[in-house]
Protein backbone atom coordinates (compact mmCIF):
# COMPACT_ATOMS: atom_id res chain seq x y z
CA UNK A 1 0.00 0.00 0.00
CA UNK A 2 2.55 2.44 0.93
CA UNK A 3 5.82 2.83 -0.96
CA UNK A 4 7.66 3.52 1.67
CA UNK A 5 7.44 0.95 5.17
CA UNK A 6 9.67 3.28 6.85
CA UNK A 7 10.05 6.87 6.25
CA UNK A 8 12.74 8.92 8.68
CA UNK A 9 12.04 12.94 8.28
CA UNK A 10 14.81 15.20 9.68
CA UNK A 11 14.97 13.04 12.64
CA UNK A 12 17.15 14.20 15.31
CA UNK A 13 18.13 13.02 18.62
CA UNK A 14 20.16 14.96 21.33
CA UNK A 15 21.56 14.02 24.49
CA UNK A 16 22.50 17.12 26.42
CA UNK A 17 24.26 18.19 24.08
CA UNK A 18 25.87 15.50 22.47
CA UNK A 19 23.99 14.79 19.30
CA UNK A 20 23.12 11.11 19.02
CA UNK A 21 21.77 11.26 15.84
CA UNK A 22 21.56 14.36 13.44
CA UNK A 23 18.86 15.27 11.06
CA UNK A 24 18.20 12.20 9.29
CA UNK A 25 16.34 11.66 6.19
CA UNK A 26 15.83 7.95 5.46
CA UNK A 27 13.56 6.02 3.27
CA UNK A 28 12.96 2.01 3.40
CA UNK A 29 10.89 0.04 0.58
CA UNK A 30 8.72 -2.29 0.97
CA UNK A 31 10.45 -5.90 0.73
CA UNK A 32 13.67 -4.59 0.86
CA UNK A 33 16.65 -5.59 3.20
CA UNK A 34 17.87 -2.53 4.41
CA UNK A 35 21.43 -2.75 5.89
CA UNK A 36 22.73 0.11 8.66
CA UNK A 37 26.16 0.08 8.37
CA UNK A 38 28.19 1.90 10.88
CA UNK A 39 30.90 2.02 13.53
CA UNK A 40 29.80 1.61 17.03
CA UNK A 41 28.30 4.58 18.82
CA UNK A 42 27.31 5.81 15.15
CA UNK A 43 23.80 6.44 16.13
CA UNK A 44 21.86 3.17 14.48
CA UNK A 45 21.18 1.64 17.77
CA UNK A 46 19.16 5.39 18.93
CA UNK A 47 17.78 5.61 15.14
CA UNK A 48 16.46 1.70 15.52
CA UNK A 49 14.62 2.78 19.25
CA UNK A 50 12.97 5.94 17.96
CA UNK A 51 11.82 3.55 15.42
CA UNK A 52 10.09 1.91 17.77
CA UNK A 53 8.80 4.74 20.05
CA UNK A 54 11.06 3.57 22.84
CA UNK A 55 12.70 6.91 23.04
CA UNK A 56 11.39 10.30 21.81
CA UNK A 57 12.82 11.92 18.80
CA UNK A 58 14.04 15.62 19.92
CA UNK A 59 12.77 16.81 16.09
CA UNK A 60 11.79 15.38 13.27
CA UNK A 61 9.59 12.46 12.34
CA UNK A 62 9.20 8.22 12.47
CA UNK A 63 6.74 6.98 10.34
CA UNK A 64 6.31 2.78 9.88
CA UNK A 65 3.66 1.68 7.62
CA UNK A 66 2.24 5.32 7.61
CA UNK A 67 1.80 5.55 11.25
CA UNK A 68 4.05 7.79 13.40
CA UNK A 69 6.51 5.67 16.21
CA UNK A 70 6.25 8.34 18.57
CA UNK A 71 2.42 9.01 19.06
CA UNK A 72 0.97 5.63 18.36
CA UNK A 73 4.13 3.22 19.19
CA UNK A 74 1.87 0.54 19.78
CA UNK A 75 0.09 0.30 16.50
CA UNK A 76 3.55 0.71 15.11
CA UNK A 77 4.64 -1.95 17.31
CA UNK A 78 2.06 -4.69 16.39
CA UNK A 79 3.47 -4.63 12.70
CA UNK A 80 7.31 -4.09 13.75
CA UNK A 81 9.10 -7.16 15.40
CA UNK A 82 12.20 -6.10 16.90
CA UNK A 83 15.27 -8.20 18.10
CA UNK A 84 17.48 -6.47 20.34
CA UNK A 85 20.83 -6.68 20.45
CA UNK A 86 21.98 -9.33 23.27
CA UNK A 87 18.13 -10.17 23.41
CA UNK A 88 16.81 -11.98 26.82
CA UNK A 89 14.76 -14.19 27.88
CA UNK A 90 13.15 -15.17 31.35
CA UNK A 91 15.48 -17.82 32.52
CA UNK A 92 13.73 -20.02 34.48
CA UNK A 93 11.20 -20.82 31.72
CA UNK A 94 11.35 -23.00 28.93
CA UNK A 95 12.22 -21.30 25.48
CA UNK A 96 8.39 -22.23 23.97
CA UNK A 97 7.18 -21.11 27.22
CA UNK A 98 9.13 -17.55 26.40
CA UNK A 99 7.75 -17.93 22.51
CA UNK A 100 3.89 -18.43 23.81
CA UNK A 101 4.26 -15.71 26.52
CA UNK A 102 5.43 -12.97 23.82
CA UNK A 103 2.17 -14.77 21.60
CA UNK A 104 -0.33 -14.02 24.20
CA UNK A 105 1.27 -10.48 24.81
CA UNK A 106 0.52 -10.13 20.97
CA UNK A 107 -3.14 -11.11 21.70
CA UNK A 108 -2.49 -14.80 19.87
CA UNK A 109 -4.80 -17.19 21.25
CA UNK A 110 -3.45 -20.14 23.22
CA UNK A 111 -3.96 -22.86 20.60
CA UNK A 112 -2.67 -20.85 17.96
CA UNK A 113 0.44 -19.55 19.62
CA UNK A 114 1.07 -23.18 20.78
CA UNK A 115 0.99 -24.22 17.26
CA UNK A 116 2.81 -21.04 15.83
CA UNK A 117 5.69 -21.39 18.37
CA UNK A 118 6.24 -25.34 17.69
CA UNK A 119 6.45 -24.44 14.12
CA UNK A 120 8.83 -21.60 14.39
CA UNK A 121 11.37 -23.50 16.58
CA UNK A 122 11.08 -26.01 14.19
CA UNK A 123 12.25 -23.40 11.66
CA UNK A 124 15.08 -21.76 13.53
CA UNK A 125 16.06 -25.37 14.70
CA UNK A 126 15.71 -24.85 18.07
CA UNK A 127 12.49 -28.14 18.32
CA UNK A 128 14.80 -30.37 20.25
CA UNK A 129 15.43 -27.49 23.25
CA UNK A 130 12.08 -26.33 23.22
CA UNK A 131 11.38 -27.71 26.14
CA UNK A 132 15.30 -26.57 27.96
CA UNK A 133 15.01 -23.48 30.25
CA UNK A 134 16.20 -20.51 28.18
CA UNK A 135 18.88 -20.16 30.94
CA UNK A 136 20.59 -22.85 29.66
CA UNK A 137 20.69 -21.92 26.19
CA UNK A 138 23.50 -20.70 24.58
CA UNK A 139 24.36 -17.43 22.87
CA UNK A 140 23.90 -18.58 19.27
CA UNK A 141 20.16 -20.49 20.00
CA UNK A 142 19.22 -17.21 22.31
CA UNK A 143 19.57 -15.21 18.96
CA UNK A 144 17.51 -18.16 17.26
CA UNK A 145 14.95 -18.24 20.15
CA UNK A 146 15.01 -14.27 19.67
CA UNK A 147 14.37 -14.25 15.55
CA UNK A 148 11.07 -16.99 16.81
CA UNK A 149 10.06 -14.35 18.97
CA UNK A 150 10.49 -11.83 16.49
CA UNK A 151 8.15 -13.70 13.72
CA UNK A 152 5.51 -15.38 15.98
CA UNK A 153 3.94 -12.14 16.13
CA UNK A 154 3.74 -12.40 11.84
CA UNK A 155 5.45 -8.80 11.33
CA UNK A 156 5.59 -6.76 8.20
CA UNK A 157 9.09 -5.56 9.18
CA UNK A 158 11.50 -7.11 11.75
CA UNK A 159 14.65 -4.79 12.68
CA UNK A 160 17.19 -6.54 14.13
CA UNK A 161 19.93 -5.11 15.83
CA UNK A 162 23.31 -6.56 15.55
CA UNK A 163 21.93 -9.33 15.96
CA UNK A 164 25.17 -11.27 15.21
CA UNK A 165 27.18 -10.03 17.89
CA UNK A 166 29.28 -12.50 19.90
CA UNK A 167 28.36 -16.13 18.08
CA UNK A 168 30.72 -17.71 16.33
CA UNK A 169 31.75 -17.41 12.90
CA UNK A 170 29.78 -21.02 12.35
CA UNK A 171 26.68 -19.59 13.56
CA UNK A 172 27.03 -16.45 12.12
CA UNK A 173 26.58 -17.85 8.41
CA UNK A 174 23.78 -20.29 9.87
CA UNK A 175 21.66 -17.26 11.42
CA UNK A 176 22.57 -15.02 8.16
CA UNK A 177 21.04 -17.66 5.95
CA UNK A 178 18.57 -18.05 7.87
CA UNK A 179 17.25 -14.61 8.13
CA UNK A 180 17.94 -14.21 4.04
CA UNK A 181 15.23 -16.94 4.03
CA UNK A 182 12.64 -16.38 6.28
CA UNK A 183 12.68 -12.88 4.53
CA UNK A 184 12.04 -13.76 1.61
CA UNK A 185 9.88 -16.18 2.05
CA UNK A 186 7.65 -13.82 4.31
CA UNK A 187 8.22 -11.18 1.44
CA UNK A 188 9.01 -9.40 4.96
CA UNK A 189 10.98 -6.21 4.84
CA UNK A 190 14.02 -6.25 6.92
CA UNK A 191 16.36 -3.62 8.74
CA UNK A 192 19.54 -5.13 9.67
CA UNK A 193 21.86 -2.85 11.94
CA UNK A 194 25.70 -3.85 11.79
CA UNK A 195 28.78 -2.79 11.55
CA UNK A 196 30.33 -5.70 9.95
CA UNK A 197 30.81 -5.16 6.37
CA UNK A 198 30.82 -8.70 4.41
CA UNK A 199 27.62 -9.57 6.71
CA UNK A 200 25.86 -6.77 5.41
CA UNK A 201 27.21 -6.93 2.11
CA UNK A 202 26.16 -10.51 2.01
CA UNK A 203 22.52 -9.92 2.80
CA UNK A 204 21.59 -6.25 1.93
CA UNK A 205 19.83 -5.24 -0.78
CA UNK A 206 20.62 -1.59 -0.45
CA UNK A 207 22.84 -0.24 2.38
CA UNK A 208 23.01 3.30 4.41
CA UNK A 209 26.10 4.40 5.96
CA UNK A 210 26.12 6.15 9.08
CA UNK A 211 28.42 7.86 10.83
CA UNK A 212 28.61 10.31 13.86
CA UNK A 213 24.38 10.06 13.67
CA UNK A 214 24.01 10.96 9.97
CA UNK A 215 23.38 9.02 6.86
CA UNK A 216 26.29 9.08 4.86
CA UNK A 217 25.85 7.35 1.82
CA UNK A 218 23.04 5.26 0.48
CA UNK A 219 23.86 2.49 -2.15
CA UNK A 220 22.40 -0.27 -3.66
CA UNK A 221 24.03 -3.06 -3.40
CA UNK A 222 23.07 -5.34 -6.55
CA UNK A 223 25.41 -2.77 -8.65
CA UNK A 224 28.15 -3.54 -6.26
CA UNK A 225 28.43 -7.00 -5.99
CA UNK A 226 29.47 -7.21 -9.81
CA UNK A 227 32.78 -4.79 -8.99
CA UNK A 228 34.28 -7.00 -6.20
CA UNK A 229 35.87 -4.73 -3.69
CA UNK A 230 32.64 -1.61 -4.58
CA UNK A 231 31.52 -1.43 -0.47
CA UNK A 232 35.03 -1.66 0.67
CA UNK A 233 35.96 0.95 -0.93
CA UNK A 234 33.27 3.47 0.07
CA UNK A 235 33.21 1.88 3.63
CA UNK A 236 37.29 2.83 3.66
CA UNK A 237 36.34 6.09 2.44
CA UNK A 238 34.03 7.06 5.54
CA UNK A 239 35.55 5.37 7.80
CA UNK A 240 39.44 4.96 7.19
CA UNK A 241 41.12 1.58 6.40
CA UNK A 242 40.25 -2.24 7.33
CA UNK A 243 37.51 -2.08 9.72
CA UNK A 244 35.00 -3.57 7.92
CA UNK A 245 36.42 -7.16 8.40
CA UNK A 246 36.66 -7.99 12.19
CA UNK B 1 -14.03 -4.93 45.35
CA UNK B 2 -12.94 -2.63 42.76
CA UNK B 3 -10.58 -4.80 41.69
CA UNK B 4 -12.64 -7.75 41.02
CA UNK B 5 -15.15 -5.87 39.31
CA UNK B 6 -12.44 -4.21 36.86
CA UNK B 7 -11.24 -7.74 36.36
CA UNK B 8 -14.44 -8.82 34.78
CA UNK B 9 -15.42 -5.89 32.90
CA UNK B 10 -12.17 -6.21 31.16
CA UNK B 11 -12.22 -9.82 30.84
CA UNK B 12 -15.48 -9.94 29.91
CA UNK B 13 -15.12 -7.25 27.12
CA UNK B 14 -12.09 -8.83 25.96
CA UNK B 15 -13.64 -12.27 25.65
CA UNK B 16 -16.47 -10.56 23.32
CA UNK B 17 -13.75 -9.56 21.13
CA UNK B 18 -11.41 -12.15 20.78
CA UNK B 19 -10.91 -15.67 22.48
CA UNK B 20 -7.57 -14.05 24.12
CA UNK B 21 -6.65 -12.55 27.35
CA UNK B 22 -5.94 -8.75 27.63
CA UNK B 23 -2.37 -8.42 27.42
CA UNK B 24 -2.74 -6.29 30.92
CA UNK B 25 -3.69 -9.87 32.85
CA UNK B 26 -1.40 -11.78 30.95
CA UNK B 27 1.53 -9.80 32.27
CA UNK B 28 -0.42 -10.37 35.80
CA UNK B 29 -0.63 -13.98 35.54
CA UNK B 30 3.07 -14.52 34.48
CA UNK B 31 4.38 -11.81 37.29
CA UNK B 32 2.01 -13.55 40.08
CA UNK B 33 3.13 -17.18 38.54
CA UNK B 34 7.14 -15.79 39.11
CA UNK B 35 6.37 -14.76 42.81
CA UNK B 36 4.67 -18.07 44.06
CA UNK B 37 7.75 -19.80 42.18
CA UNK B 38 10.05 -18.15 43.67
CA UNK B 39 12.71 -19.05 46.47
CA UNK B 40 11.74 -15.27 48.22
CA UNK B 41 8.66 -15.71 48.54
CA UNK B 42 8.64 -19.06 49.95
CA UNK B 43 10.72 -17.97 52.91
CA UNK B 44 9.38 -14.66 53.03
CA UNK B 45 5.77 -16.57 53.82
CA UNK B 46 7.51 -19.35 56.06
CA UNK B 47 8.97 -16.53 58.32
CA UNK B 48 5.33 -14.48 58.29
CA UNK B 49 3.56 -17.71 59.38
CA UNK B 50 6.03 -18.55 62.12
CA UNK B 51 6.12 -15.56 63.52
CA UNK B 52 2.17 -15.48 63.04
CA UNK B 53 1.75 -18.83 64.78
CA UNK B 54 4.16 -17.58 67.94
CA UNK B 55 2.03 -14.29 67.90
CA UNK B 56 -0.64 -16.17 68.18
CA UNK B 57 0.40 -18.84 71.11
CA UNK B 58 1.73 -15.94 72.90
CA UNK B 59 -1.80 -13.87 72.52
CA UNK B 60 -3.82 -17.62 73.64
CA UNK B 61 -1.60 -18.12 76.61
CA UNK B 62 -2.39 -14.34 78.03
CA UNK B 63 -5.56 -13.40 77.23
CA UNK B 64 -6.86 -14.87 80.06
CA UNK B 65 -4.88 -12.16 82.34
CA UNK B 66 -5.54 -9.47 79.34
CA UNK B 67 -9.49 -9.20 80.49
CA UNK B 68 -9.64 -6.66 83.31
CA UNK B 69 -12.61 -6.28 85.21
CA UNK B 70 -13.11 -2.69 84.14
CA UNK B 71 -11.83 -2.77 80.77
CA UNK B 72 -14.32 -0.71 78.61
CA UNK B 73 -12.57 -3.51 75.66
CA UNK B 74 -13.30 -6.27 77.45
CA UNK B 75 -16.20 -6.94 75.24
CA UNK B 76 -13.96 -7.18 72.49
CA UNK B 77 -11.91 -10.42 73.38
CA UNK B 78 -11.67 -11.63 70.00
CA UNK B 79 -9.54 -8.37 68.94
CA UNK B 80 -7.11 -8.78 71.51
CA UNK B 81 -5.83 -12.28 69.25
CA UNK B 82 -4.17 -9.79 67.87
CA UNK B 83 -3.08 -7.01 69.90
CA UNK B 84 -2.02 -8.86 73.30
CA UNK B 85 1.14 -10.27 74.39
CA UNK B 86 3.09 -10.92 77.85
CA UNK B 87 6.17 -9.19 76.53
CA UNK B 88 8.31 -11.96 75.19
CA UNK B 89 6.97 -12.29 71.80
CA UNK B 90 5.74 -9.14 69.69
CA UNK B 91 1.67 -9.18 68.96
CA UNK B 92 0.32 -9.84 65.38
CA UNK B 93 0.02 -6.70 65.09
CA UNK B 94 3.58 -5.82 65.91
CA UNK B 95 4.88 -8.34 63.35
CA UNK B 96 2.99 -7.32 60.71
CA UNK B 97 4.31 -3.44 60.91
CA UNK B 98 7.72 -4.95 61.52
CA UNK B 99 7.59 -7.74 58.65
CA UNK B 100 5.06 -5.68 56.07
CA UNK B 101 7.75 -3.17 55.13
CA UNK B 102 9.93 -6.15 54.57
CA UNK B 103 7.20 -8.70 52.37
CA UNK B 104 6.47 -4.82 50.37
CA UNK B 105 10.63 -4.36 49.56
CA UNK B 106 11.44 -7.78 49.01
CA UNK B 107 8.68 -8.32 46.29
CA UNK B 108 9.22 -4.49 44.36
CA UNK B 109 12.89 -4.12 45.04
CA UNK B 110 14.31 -5.63 41.15
CA UNK B 111 10.89 -5.31 39.49
CA UNK B 112 12.02 -3.35 36.83
CA UNK B 113 15.97 -3.41 36.82
CA UNK B 114 16.26 -7.13 36.96
CA UNK B 115 14.43 -7.18 33.60
CA UNK B 116 16.52 -4.49 32.55
CA UNK B 117 19.85 -6.59 33.08
CA UNK B 118 18.30 -9.62 32.05
CA UNK B 119 17.35 -7.81 28.57
CA UNK B 120 13.82 -9.00 28.56
CA UNK B 121 12.49 -5.49 29.29
CA UNK B 122 13.01 -4.25 25.54
CA UNK B 123 11.73 -7.19 24.08
CA UNK B 124 9.04 -7.14 26.42
CA UNK B 125 8.11 -3.01 25.56
CA UNK B 126 8.95 -3.85 21.89
CA UNK B 127 5.40 -6.05 21.79
CA UNK B 128 2.62 -4.29 21.10
CA UNK B 129 1.72 -3.31 24.53
CA UNK B 130 1.60 0.32 26.41
CA UNK B 131 4.75 1.14 28.26
CA UNK B 132 2.87 1.42 31.50
CA UNK B 133 1.10 -2.04 31.35
CA UNK B 134 4.23 -3.40 32.52
CA UNK B 135 4.83 -1.67 35.82
CA UNK B 136 0.69 -1.68 36.74
CA UNK B 137 1.05 -5.42 36.26
CA UNK B 138 3.93 -5.77 38.08
CA UNK B 139 2.31 -3.88 40.79
CA UNK B 140 -1.04 -5.17 40.85
CA UNK B 141 0.35 -9.06 40.60
CA UNK B 142 2.53 -8.05 43.84
CA UNK B 143 -0.74 -6.72 45.39
CA UNK B 144 -2.95 -9.39 44.57
CA UNK B 145 -0.10 -12.09 46.11
CA UNK B 146 0.28 -9.34 49.38
CA UNK B 147 -3.46 -8.86 49.83
CA UNK B 148 -4.21 -12.70 49.58
CA UNK B 149 -1.21 -13.83 51.83
CA UNK B 150 -2.74 -11.01 54.42
CA UNK B 151 -6.64 -12.30 54.71
CA UNK B 152 -4.77 -16.07 55.01
CA UNK B 153 -2.41 -15.15 57.83
CA UNK B 154 -5.47 -12.91 59.25
CA UNK B 155 -8.06 -15.35 58.62
CA UNK B 156 -6.20 -18.25 59.91
CA UNK B 157 -5.80 -16.34 63.49
CA UNK B 158 -8.73 -15.71 63.53
CA UNK B 159 -10.03 -19.74 63.12
CA UNK B 160 -7.59 -20.93 65.26
CA UNK B 161 -8.68 -18.42 68.04
CA UNK B 162 -12.26 -19.42 67.46
CA UNK B 163 -11.39 -22.91 67.93
CA UNK B 164 -8.79 -22.62 71.02
CA UNK B 165 -10.89 -19.90 72.86
CA UNK B 166 -14.56 -20.98 71.59
CA UNK B 167 -15.92 -17.51 71.57
CA UNK B 168 -17.09 -16.19 68.09
CA UNK B 169 -16.11 -12.54 67.05
CA UNK B 170 -19.27 -10.75 66.50
CA UNK B 171 -20.00 -8.78 63.09
CA UNK B 172 -18.50 -5.93 64.47
CA UNK B 173 -15.30 -7.44 65.35
CA UNK B 174 -14.80 -8.97 62.20
CA UNK B 175 -15.11 -5.93 60.48
CA UNK B 176 -12.49 -4.77 62.60
CA UNK B 177 -10.20 -7.61 61.76
CA UNK B 178 -11.32 -6.95 57.61
CA UNK B 179 -10.27 -3.36 58.16
CA UNK B 180 -7.38 -4.04 59.68
CA UNK B 181 -6.33 -6.24 56.80
CA UNK B 182 -6.90 -3.50 54.48
CA UNK B 183 -4.91 -1.04 56.18
CA UNK B 184 -2.33 -3.62 56.42
CA UNK B 185 -2.47 -3.87 52.93
CA UNK B 186 -2.20 0.24 51.90
CA UNK B 187 0.84 -0.25 54.25
CA UNK B 188 2.60 -2.74 52.31
CA UNK B 189 1.48 -1.22 49.30
CA UNK B 190 3.38 1.45 50.36
CA UNK B 191 6.87 -0.31 50.97
CA UNK B 192 6.08 -1.98 47.37
CA UNK B 193 5.46 1.07 45.35
CA UNK B 194 8.96 2.38 47.19
CA UNK B 195 10.67 -0.35 45.86
CA UNK B 196 9.65 -0.61 42.67
CA UNK B 197 10.35 3.38 42.06
CA UNK B 198 13.89 2.53 43.33
CA UNK B 199 13.77 -0.52 41.01
CA UNK B 200 13.25 1.98 38.33
CA UNK B 201 16.17 4.37 39.07
CA UNK B 202 18.85 2.53 40.37
CA UNK B 203 20.54 -0.12 38.09
CA UNK B 204 21.51 -2.74 40.66
CA UNK B 205 19.14 -4.68 42.30
CA UNK B 206 21.54 -4.72 45.22
CA UNK B 207 21.47 -0.83 45.16
CA UNK B 208 17.88 -0.63 45.22
CA UNK B 209 17.43 -3.25 47.93
CA UNK B 210 19.72 -1.33 50.19
CA UNK B 211 18.47 1.73 49.44
CA UNK B 212 14.98 0.64 50.51
CA UNK B 213 16.27 -1.67 53.65
CA UNK B 214 17.83 2.06 54.58
CA UNK B 215 14.93 4.07 54.37
CA UNK B 216 12.73 1.39 56.70
CA UNK B 217 15.99 1.29 59.36
CA UNK B 218 15.80 5.01 59.04
CA UNK B 219 12.02 5.10 59.96
CA UNK B 220 11.63 2.42 62.25
CA UNK B 221 15.36 3.19 64.14
CA UNK B 222 16.64 6.67 63.91
CA UNK B 223 13.20 8.51 63.06
CA UNK B 224 12.20 8.62 66.51
CA UNK B 225 15.65 9.34 68.00
CA UNK B 226 15.68 12.22 65.76
CA UNK B 227 12.11 13.22 66.56
CA UNK B 228 13.10 12.43 70.43
CA UNK B 229 16.25 14.98 69.91
CA UNK B 230 13.99 17.70 68.65
CA UNK B 231 11.73 17.30 71.19
CA UNK B 232 14.35 17.95 73.84
CA UNK B 233 14.89 20.96 71.93
CA UNK B 234 11.66 22.41 71.74
CA UNK B 235 10.10 21.20 74.84
CA UNK B 236 8.39 24.17 76.65
CA UNK B 237 9.79 25.20 80.06
CA UNK B 238 7.91 24.16 83.48
CA UNK B 239 6.45 27.69 83.99
CA UNK B 240 4.80 27.13 80.24
CA UNK B 241 1.28 27.51 79.78
CA UNK B 242 -1.82 24.99 78.80
CA UNK B 243 -1.61 25.75 75.22
CA UNK B 244 1.93 25.74 74.56
CA UNK B 245 2.03 22.39 76.22
CA UNK B 246 -0.62 21.03 73.73
CA UNK B 247 0.84 22.84 70.98
CA UNK B 248 4.42 21.35 71.79
CA UNK B 249 2.74 17.55 72.05
CA UNK B 250 0.67 18.07 68.57
CA UNK B 251 3.47 19.05 66.87
CA UNK B 252 5.59 16.19 68.29
CA UNK B 253 2.65 13.85 67.50
CA UNK B 254 3.36 15.00 63.64
CA UNK B 255 6.50 15.03 63.46
CA UNK B 256 6.25 11.32 63.96
CA UNK B 257 3.48 10.66 62.14
CA UNK B 258 5.82 11.80 58.92
CA UNK B 259 6.92 7.69 59.23
CA UNK B 260 4.63 5.37 57.68
CA UNK B 261 4.75 2.71 60.50
CA UNK B 262 3.47 5.66 62.81
CA UNK B 263 0.31 5.89 60.57
CA UNK B 264 -0.15 2.28 60.47
CA UNK B 265 0.24 2.17 64.57
CA UNK B 266 -2.04 4.49 65.27
CA UNK B 267 -4.58 2.99 62.42
CA UNK B 268 -4.38 -0.67 63.88
CA UNK B 269 -4.42 0.29 67.40
CA UNK B 270 -8.03 2.28 66.79
CA UNK B 271 -9.32 -0.24 64.76
CA UNK B 272 -8.29 -3.24 66.90
CA UNK B 273 -8.74 -1.11 70.00
CA UNK B 274 -12.46 0.40 69.95
CA UNK B 275 -11.80 2.55 73.57
CA UNK B 276 -9.11 4.55 71.93
CA UNK B 277 -10.84 7.66 71.15
CA UNK B 278 -8.47 10.19 70.25
CA UNK B 279 -5.02 10.24 68.89
CA UNK B 280 -4.36 13.49 69.86
CA UNK B 281 -3.52 15.24 73.52
CA UNK B 282 -7.11 15.43 74.86
CA UNK B 283 -8.02 18.35 77.97
CA UNK B 284 -10.20 17.75 80.73
CA UNK B 285 -13.28 20.05 79.22
CA UNK B 286 -13.31 17.35 76.31
CA UNK B 287 -12.75 14.08 78.52
CA UNK B 288 -15.16 15.58 80.95
CA UNK B 289 -18.31 13.36 81.14
CA UNK B 290 -17.34 10.93 78.28
CA UNK B 291 -18.13 7.67 79.15
CA UNK B 292 -15.32 5.07 79.11
CA UNK B 293 -17.23 2.77 76.30
CA UNK B 294 -15.78 1.71 73.46
CA UNK B 295 -16.38 3.66 69.57
CA UNK B 296 -18.79 2.18 67.10
CA UNK B 297 -17.09 0.89 64.22
CA UNK B 298 -17.72 4.24 62.09
CA UNK B 299 -16.73 6.35 64.63
CA UNK B 300 -13.03 4.84 64.68
CA UNK B 301 -13.16 4.77 60.91
CA UNK B 302 -13.18 8.59 61.39
CA UNK B 303 -11.02 8.94 63.88
CA UNK B 304 -8.14 7.26 61.75
CA UNK B 305 -9.49 8.60 58.80
CA UNK B 306 -6.68 11.30 58.19
CA UNK B 307 -3.86 8.10 59.00
CA UNK B 308 -5.78 6.48 56.17
CA UNK B 309 -5.43 9.10 53.72
CA UNK B 310 -1.92 9.61 54.47
CA UNK B 311 -0.94 6.24 54.04
CA UNK B 312 -2.78 6.28 50.93
CA UNK B 313 -1.47 9.35 49.31
CA UNK B 314 2.13 8.15 50.58
CA UNK B 315 1.56 4.75 48.38
CA UNK B 316 -0.02 6.88 45.61
CA UNK B 317 2.94 9.68 45.46
CA UNK B 318 5.42 6.56 44.93
CA UNK B 319 3.31 5.23 42.40
CA UNK B 320 3.59 8.23 40.73
CA UNK B 321 7.00 8.80 41.04
CA UNK B 322 7.80 5.62 39.94
CA UNK B 323 5.12 6.02 36.98
CA UNK B 324 6.72 9.01 35.42
CA UNK B 325 9.85 7.83 35.93
CA UNK B 326 9.39 4.35 33.65
CA UNK B 327 7.84 6.87 31.27
CA UNK B 328 10.34 8.74 30.63
CA UNK B 329 13.09 5.61 30.86
CA UNK B 330 14.35 5.05 27.48
CA UNK B 331 14.82 1.53 27.32
CA UNK B 332 18.08 0.06 25.82
CA UNK B 333 19.00 -3.40 25.31
CA UNK B 334 21.15 -4.79 28.61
Amino acid sequence: MCQYVIELTGLTKKYGNFTAVNDLNLNIRKGEIFGLLGPNGAGKSTTILMMLGLTEPTSGSVNVCGINSTTHPVDVKRKVGYLPEDVGFYEDMTGIENLLYTAALNGIGKKEGRAKAEQLLERVGLAKEADKKAGKYSKGMRQRLGLADVLIKSPEVIILDEPTSGIDPAGVQEFMDLILQLSREEGLTVLFSSHHLNQVQQVCDRVGLFGGGRLLAEVELTDLHKTEHGLDDIYNQYFGGGHGHE
Amino acid sequence: MGLTISITSISEEDMAMSNTNHPFWVIVNKEIADYVRSWRFIILIVIIALTCMGSLYTALTNIREAIKPNDPDGAFLFLKLFTVSDGTLPSFVVFISFLGPLLGISLGFDAINSEQNKGTLSRILSQPIHRDYLINAKFVAALIVIGIMLFVLGFLVMGFGLIAIGIPPTAEEFMRVVFFLIVSLFYVAFWLNLSIFFSIRFKQAATSALACVAIWLFFSVFYNMIVNLVGKALSPSAWASDYQVIAYQRFMLNLLRFAPSELFNEATMTLLMPSVRSLGPLTMEQVHGAIPSPLPLGQSLLVVWPQLTGLIAATVVCFGLSYVSFMRKEVRSR
